[in-house]
């Protein structure tokens, strides 16, 4: 593969698309998959053939549009969004493709829904095919990879990344230029990149829509980091819980290997590259570096103490840079624009933008791309569409069992890493729940506390015995029968947890617990002093589930 | 180098074990293969039993103390065998806060049995899921393999009579 060749097949991809007139595409990502987008599908390539027009019409299956809610989503060249597609809609779409819409299934795209967001990552979801890698470098992928390796030292890669000011995608906000600087003077035999797709926030879902739509992006990033580090062999590290995505990037690896971009030797630069895949077997703390690493050696995922880092000694005691999904996706467009171009959207501390997961009591809920900086505000109430039912916006919580819970007074800080920090919360990979006055926050922070307690490792006994001891108090806050003392003790482990667990997951596990306590007191208070909940949700079933 | 010891034998004539020992020449018969190598057991036999876990320890020279470690460690995999039909509902938070609670409460008293369990007929097998990522479908609940969305209880209720009833 030379860069001339890969211009060759951008060509033919392109001269092969204007080939039709006319295209239909619908979402084969796994939220409309299971809305039965496939038989969508089958239906207008049935359609299609029927009508003879095999040569003017193109069904396209294509990544995640977002608004994964309104599902299956179907998307025409006449610039129509249909939603709640059904497979006897297919005569209806291609009548539609020459004549007017089909009024009852339009799905309005003037609403800020679609209009506030900005795509960098999300560029070619519902776009390109993500079967096929033609489609994504006709539409210049591979691109940044091949101005990387003719025309940059892996020095000047660093730098670009450093300029850009990108930060982890994975919830910490580690700067991605000075992780990347570190690895790339440590001394190994082997240096490893690892790509954590071990998406695990409960309620988050940015990270396996790439990869369902865009694997190449996050292989062409990976690639990239891979130059500008050193490393000749990479993994990635991806939940067994999605099993599409894992097709679509075992089938992306297939696919760059065959045409040159992975392997030996790559554009006849020398540089050599492998990606493998592992497949995490369900362990919430195996999101944690160490214990990804651990993992990945093919041990219990439990963290150990750092230093030393992963950039020091990590796979095999080896170098490794460990990046997210939505990081390595970021990648590309950097190079392809330059770090200067990508440090201009954002606020002064957080560059770029943020893909979130919207879900909850939301009323568009889905995928969107953000720039940083954003209110919450604009999030829930013009993005997101507000609160169903007229209801009233209680909390929405971020970052997941290591986030918290904000409240409305909230609503108008910008979402960047500091100001959710500042507020009680984390950025978090991104998850983003919005809940109602039907939520109970004592209820939230129990049913957090219980994920946390369930997925404590037991490496350490602050994390191990004080998620337990957690759960038991706000089980019996729930329960109403505890006490005055009990909140004390309570706020007491929260510290304690905090400052002496090993890994970041007993670290954060308090943070759904302090910012409730902090924002919500009065529903404690209520629980504890009244017996009553206001939301009137515990007590409810306490009969049934005291354990 | 290490001294020369026996491939050990399958524990009997199923083909499937050849799907194991062919995952495990890719990671070449080494201990970083353990985690890909229970993943195929589970694949080929629907659950790690006692004899695959021997099997597996024995041939990538892993104590067998460490492979069950690794087994129970990790939630994907499952010591037991599974039910005729799968039930999981997804316990994610979009779906918790829009009533899962409700849905596994009724199939839990539908069905006599807890989470994680398999009816005694081993007709259907009851899971919970951290999240399965189909947060804008909440609450979600997958039917052997196929993922059904904004579930109500009498719905997933209507469901389960089928696998039942058969």
């Amino acid at each position: 593969m030379t860069p001339e060749e890969l211009d060759q097949i951008g060509e033919t991809e392109r001269a092969e698309k204007s080939k039709y007139t006319q295209r239909v595409s619908v979402c084969v990502a796994a939220g409309c998959l299971s809305c039965q987008s496939q038989s969508v599908k089958d239906a207008l390539d049935q359609e299609v053939a029927k009508r003879g027009k095999k040569d003017h019409y193109q069904v396209k299956g294509v990544g995640c549009m977002g608004l994964c809610a309104e599902g299956p989503l179907v998307s025409t060249s006449a610039g129509m969004l249909y939603k709640k597609v059904e497979a006897a809609d297919g005569a209806a779409m291609l009548d539609s493709l020459d004549g007017p819409a089909v009024s009852r299934l339009v799905c309005r795209t003037d609403v800020p829904f679609f209009q506030r967001q900005k795509k960098i990552v999300l560029e070619n979801s519902g776009v390109i095919d993500p079967e096929r890698i033609e489609d994504y470098i006709a539409a210049n992928g591979y691109g940044a990879l091949i101005k990387v390796l003719t025309e940059m030292s892996p020095r000047e890669v660093v730098d670009e990344v450093t300029n850009s000011g990108l930060r982890g995608r994975g919830g910490a906000g580690y700067p991605t230029g000075l992780k990347w600087s570190t690895v790339s003077k440590s001394v190994g035999t082997q240096k490893y990149v690892i790509c954590n797709a071990d998406e695990g926030d409960p309620g988050a879902f940015m990270d396996r829509s790439v990869l369902e739509s865009d694997p190449h992006r996050v292989l062409e990033g990976m690639l990239i980091a891979g130059y500008a580090v050193g490393a000749s062999e990479a993994y990635i590290y991806v939940r067994a819980e999605y099993p599409l995505a894992i097709s679509r990037l075992r089938n992306a690896i297939r696919q760059a290997e065959r045409v040159g971009l992975l392997g030996s030797n790559i554009c006849g630069t020398g540089f050599s590259f492998r990606i493998d895949l592992r497949l995490g077997a369900g362990a919430f703390v195996c999101g944690e570096e160490t214990a990804l690493i651990a993992s990945v050696e093919g041990k219990r995922g439990t963290p150990r103490p750092r230093p030393p880092y992963p950039a020091m000694e990590g796979l095999f005691g080896q170098p490794t840079l460990i990046n997210n999904v939505e990081t390595f996706a970021n990648i590309a467009p950097i190079i392809r624009n330059g770090g200067a171009w990508y440090a201009q959207i954002g606020t002064e501390k957080s560059k770029g933008t943020k893909v979130f997961a919207l879900a909850g009591r939301v009323e568009n809920t889905g995928l969107v791309e953000v720039p940083m900086g954003i209110s919450l505000r604009e999030m829930v109430f013009e993005i997101g569409g507000g609160i169903p039912e007229g209801r009233k916006f209680k909390a929405v919580q971020t970052g997941g069992p290591s986030g918290g819970c904000l409240p409305t007074e909230c609503l108008d800080m910008p979402v960047d890493y500091e100001s959710l920090a500042t507020a009680g919360s984390i950025m978090g990979s991104g998850g983003m729940i919005v809940m109602d006055e039907r939520s109970c926050m004592v209820d939230v922070a129990k049913y957090f506390m219980d994920f946390c307690m369930t997925e404590s490792c037991g490496k350490c006994i602050p994390c191990r015995v004080g998620t337990y001891q957690m759960h038991r108090i706000l089980t019996a806050i729930g329960n109403m029968q505890a006490t005055a003392q009990d909140l004390q003790l309570l706020a007491e482990l929260c510290d304690l947890l905090k400052h002496t667990s090993l890994c970041g997951l007993g670290q954060s596990a308090p943070n759904p617990v302090v910012s409730t306590l902090k924002s919500f007191a009065d529903e404690y208070k209520a629980h504890v002093e009244e017996h009553k909940c206001p939301a009137g949700v515990c007590g409810r079933k306490a009969a049934g589930e005291t354990a | 180098m290490a001294s020369y010891v026996a491939k050990p034998i399958p524990p009997n004539q199923d083909k499937r074990w050849k799907m194991v020992d062919a995952t495990m020449r890719r990671q070449g018969q080494q201990a970083r293969g353990l985690i890909e190598t229970l993943h195929t057991v589970q694949e080929a036999f629907g659950y790690l039993d006692e004899q695959a876990l021997r099997y597996v320890a024995m041939s990538l020279r892993v104590p067998l103390s460490r492979t069950y470690g690794v087994a129970t460690f990790y939630h994907f995999f499952t010591l037991k065998p599974a039910g005729k039909h799968t039930c999981v509902v997804c316990m994610g938070t979009a779906c918790y806060i829009k009533g899962a609670p409700q849905l596994l409460e009724a199939v839990q008293k539908d069905l006599g049995i807890a989470a994680g369990e398999t009816t005694p007929d081993m007709q259907v097998s009851l899971v919970t899921a951290r999240c399965l990522g189909s947060c804008g479908l909440a609450p979600a609940v997958v039917y052997d393999q196929e993922v059904a969305g904004k579930v109500g209880v009498p719905a997933i209720r209507e469901h389960l009579k089928k696998w039942t009833h058969t």
